[in-house]
C-alpha cells in the first residue's frame, strides 16, 4: 500500500484476456509528432497501452486493453486512431466487471 | 441462421440489451440477441448499484434467484481534502424491509442470471459475436446486421441498439456522434476482497446489509469526479471516475489517481489486508439531457449508455437502461401487435413512452448541471472540500481561541477564495441547475 510508483502491470495481471494474437483492434496512424490528444493516452489510457517510442511517435499495444474507449473519445474524430472492437469472444474478459 | 428473419434483434447484452430483449421474448416476439463477450457481462462494468424498483417492473421475482450482493442499509456522502473527510451519514433500519430497495450486484454474475431469463423468455442469445455494420436498405431503412460471423446479412424488422456509451454501430451509421471529452467520465476501479466478517465488522453490518460511500473534494485533484466504496458480500469495490476531458487536460493518471484514492487516511483502514481481483475500467455518459442523441429511426431505436441515459447527479444509469430497454421493447411490441411497420414515425412511440417515464423527466430537470460543475470544478472540487474542511475544524479543535475569531476566520476563508460575489453567484447557479 505504500508503494509510491503505480505499477500498471501489476493490476492487469489480475484480469483474465484473450488475446487476438496479430489483429490488433487498436492502431495509430503514422504521424511525424503527435497531437496533444494521443500524447495524453500514454498518461490518460488506464490500461497503459499507449507508449512513445524512440522516435518520439506514439504506438499502442492493445493487450491489456480494458475497451473502455477513452482513446477513440479523445483521438478517433481527429484521425489519430482506428478504433474497432476485438473479433467476438477476444479482448478482456471481467470475472467481475 | 443467415436465412431465418427475425421481429428484432438486440444488439449488447447489458442492462438495457437484456431489459428490451426479456420485454420482446416475454410478449412473443422472435427475438435475436447478438453479444461480443464470451459470455454476457464479461463485458459490462458497473460500480455497481442494483435499483430493485426498475427491474421489478421487469421481473417480478427477481429476488428468488438473482445474484444480490447486499442490500443497502446505510449512504455516506463524503467531502474530502487531503487528510479529512466531511461527511452526511444516512442510515435507517426502513431499509431492513421485506423487499429492499437497493442492492450492491457484481455484474458479470447478475449479467449471467439475466441473460438466462432471457433465454428462458425464448430468445436466442448469441455470444462471441461482434456486430460489424449495421445493414440499411437503398431508402436507410435498417434492415439488419453484419457480425464477424460467417455469413451475410441477419433481417430483422427493427434493430434495438443496446450497445453501449462506446457503441460503434449507431456512430459508424451517422445516427449519433462520438461522445465528446466532456461528455463521458473515466471510471477505474478495483475489487478488494476482503472477508465477509471483516466487512461486517469494519462497517458496523449484519447479515447481508451494506453500505455506500461516495466522495467527492481534492480526490479529483480539481477534477469534475467522484471516488466509491460499495460494500459486496465478501468483496468491495473501490473506484474513481472523472471526465475524460478533465483527464485529457490536467494529464493526471487514473491508476495513480485511484492509488491515492486507495491511501486517502479515510479510505486505507477500510481496506486493509484485501486481495485485489480485478482492475476495470469503463466509460459513463455524463453530458445529460443535453447530450441525448436522437432515439430511432427507420427500423432501429437505442437505448441505455448508447443513448447517453445517465443521471449523474443521483448516479444512476442501470436503472435508467433497463427502464429504457424495457420501454423500447413495449413500444416494438405493440407496434407489432398493430401489424404496423418499423418507420420512424411509428417508433416515435419509444420517444413519447420514454418521456412520460422518469428517465427523460429526471435527465430534463438536470439538464444544466454537467456545465455548470464540468466547468466550475476546481472550485467544486478542490476550494470549496478545502474550505469545508478547514471550517469544521475550526469548529472541532478546541485551542483556546474565542469562537466569534474562530468564525470570522471561516468566513474571511471562504470570502478570500472565491469573493463574495463568486459565492453568491456559485450559490444560485447551483440552485438554478438544480431546481
Amino acid at each position: 500500500m505504500t508503494a509510491s510508483v503505480v505499477r500498471i502491470e501489476d493490476k492487469l495481471y489480475q484480469n483474465r484476456y484473450l488475446v487476438d494474437a496479430g489483429r490488433p483492434h487498436i492502431k495509430v496512424r503514422q504521424h511525424q509528432s503527435p497531437s496533444p490528444n494521443l500524447l495524453a493516452l500514454t498518461v490518460v489510457c488506464p490500461a497503459k497501452c499507449y507508449e512513445v517510442n524512440e522516435d518520439g511517435q506514439v504506438e499502442v499495444i492493445a493487450d491489456g486493453c480494458m475497451e473502455c474507449g477513452t482513446c477513440r473519445v479523445l483521438c478517433e474524430e481527429s484521425g489519430d486512431i482506428d478504433w474497432s472492437y476485438p473479433r467476438g469472444g477476444f479482448g478482456v474478459l471481467f470475472k467481475f466487471g | 441462421m443467415t436465412e431465418e428473419r427475425f421481429d428484432a434483434i438486440v444488439v449488447g447484452a447489458g442492462m438495457s440489451g437484456n431489459a428490451a430483449a426479456y420485454t420482446m421474448a416475454s410478449r412473443g416476439l422472435k427475438v435475436l440477441q447478438l453479444e461480443r463477450g464470451e459470455y454476457p457481462g464479461s463485458k459490462n462494468v458497473q460500480g455497481a448499484i442494483l435499483y430493485a424498483n426498475m427491474l421489478e417492473t421487469i421481473i417480478p421475482d427477481f429476488r428468488d434467484d438473482a445474484p444480490l450482493e447486499r442490500h443497502l442499509v446505510e449512504q455516506r456522502f463524503w467531502v474530502t481534502d487531503d487528510t479529512s473527510h466531511t461527511g452526511m451519514h444516512y442510515r435507517s433500519d426502513d431499509f431492513n424491509e421485506p423487499a429492499p430497495n437497493r442492492y450492491t450486484i457484481i455484474r458479470a454474475q447478475f449479467d449471467k442470471w439475466f441473460s438466462r431469463k432471457v433465454r428462458a423468455a425464448g430468445a436466442i442469445v448469441l455470444c462471441e459475436t461482434t456486430v460489424t455494420e449495421l445493414a440499411l436498405d437503398a431508402a436507410g431503412k435498417v434492415i439488419g446486421v453484419h457480425t464477424d460471423r460467417a455469413g451475410g446479412v441477419i433481417h430483422a424488422d427493427v434493430v434495438v441498439l443496446a450497445e453501449g456509451v462506446n457503441g460503434l454501430l449507431g456512430t459508424r451509421a451517422r445516427f449519433r456522434k462520438v461522445p465528446k471529452p466532456e461528455a463521458v467520465a473515466l471510471a477505474v476501479k478495483e475489487m478488494h476482497f476482503l472477508p465477509e466478517e471483516v466487512i461486517n465488522e469494519r462497517f458496523g453490518l449484519t447479515g447481508d446489509q451494506g453500505c455506500v460511500i461516495e466522495a467527492a473534494g481534492t480526490i479529483s485533484r480539481g477534477m469534475a469526479g467522484l471516488g466509491f466504496l460499495y460494500t459486496n458480500k465478501e468483496s468491495i469495490s473501490l473506484g474513481i471516475g472523472c471526465l475524460v476531458s478533465h483527464f485529457a487536460a490536467t494529464l493526471e493518471s487514473p491508476y495513480a489517481l485511484l492509488d491515492a484514492f486507495k491511501n486517502h487516511p479515510s479510505i486505507r483502514p477500510l481496506l486493509a489486508g484485501s486481495e485485489i481481483k480485478e482492475y476495470a475500467a469503463h466509460l459513463i455518459p455524463e453530458g445529460g439531457f443535453k447530450a441525448i442523441p436522437q432515439l430511432f429511426g427507420d427500423g432501429w431505436v437505442v437505448v441505455g449508455d448508447a443513448a447517453q441515459l445517465n443521471n449523474a447527479v443521483h448516479r444512476e444509469g442501470s436503472n435508467l437502461a433497463m427502464t429504457s430497454g424495457r420501454i423500447a421493447g413495449e413500444a416494438i411490441a405493440a407496434i407489432k401487435s398493430r401489424k404496423h411497420p418499423m418507420t420512424s414515425d411509428n417508433l416515435s412511440l419509444y420517444k413519447a413512452m420514454l418521456d412520460k417515464s422518469f428517465v427523460l423527466k429526471d435527465l430534463r430537470k438536470y439538464k444544466d448541471m454537467p456545465a455548470l460543475l464540468h466547468t466550475n470544478s476546481h472550485n467544486f472540487f478542490t476550494t470549496y472540500p478545502q474550505l469545508m474542511s478547514q471550517a469544521a475544524q475550526n469548529f472541532v479543535r478546541v485551542d483556546g481561541t474565542p469562537k466569534i475569531e474562530k468564525e470570522r476566520a471561516t468566513t474571511a476563508a471562504l470570502i478570500k477564495a472565491r469573493s463574495r460575489w463568486g459565492l453568491v453567484s456559485d450559490a444560485v447557479r447551483l440552485a438554478l441547475a438544480w431546481r
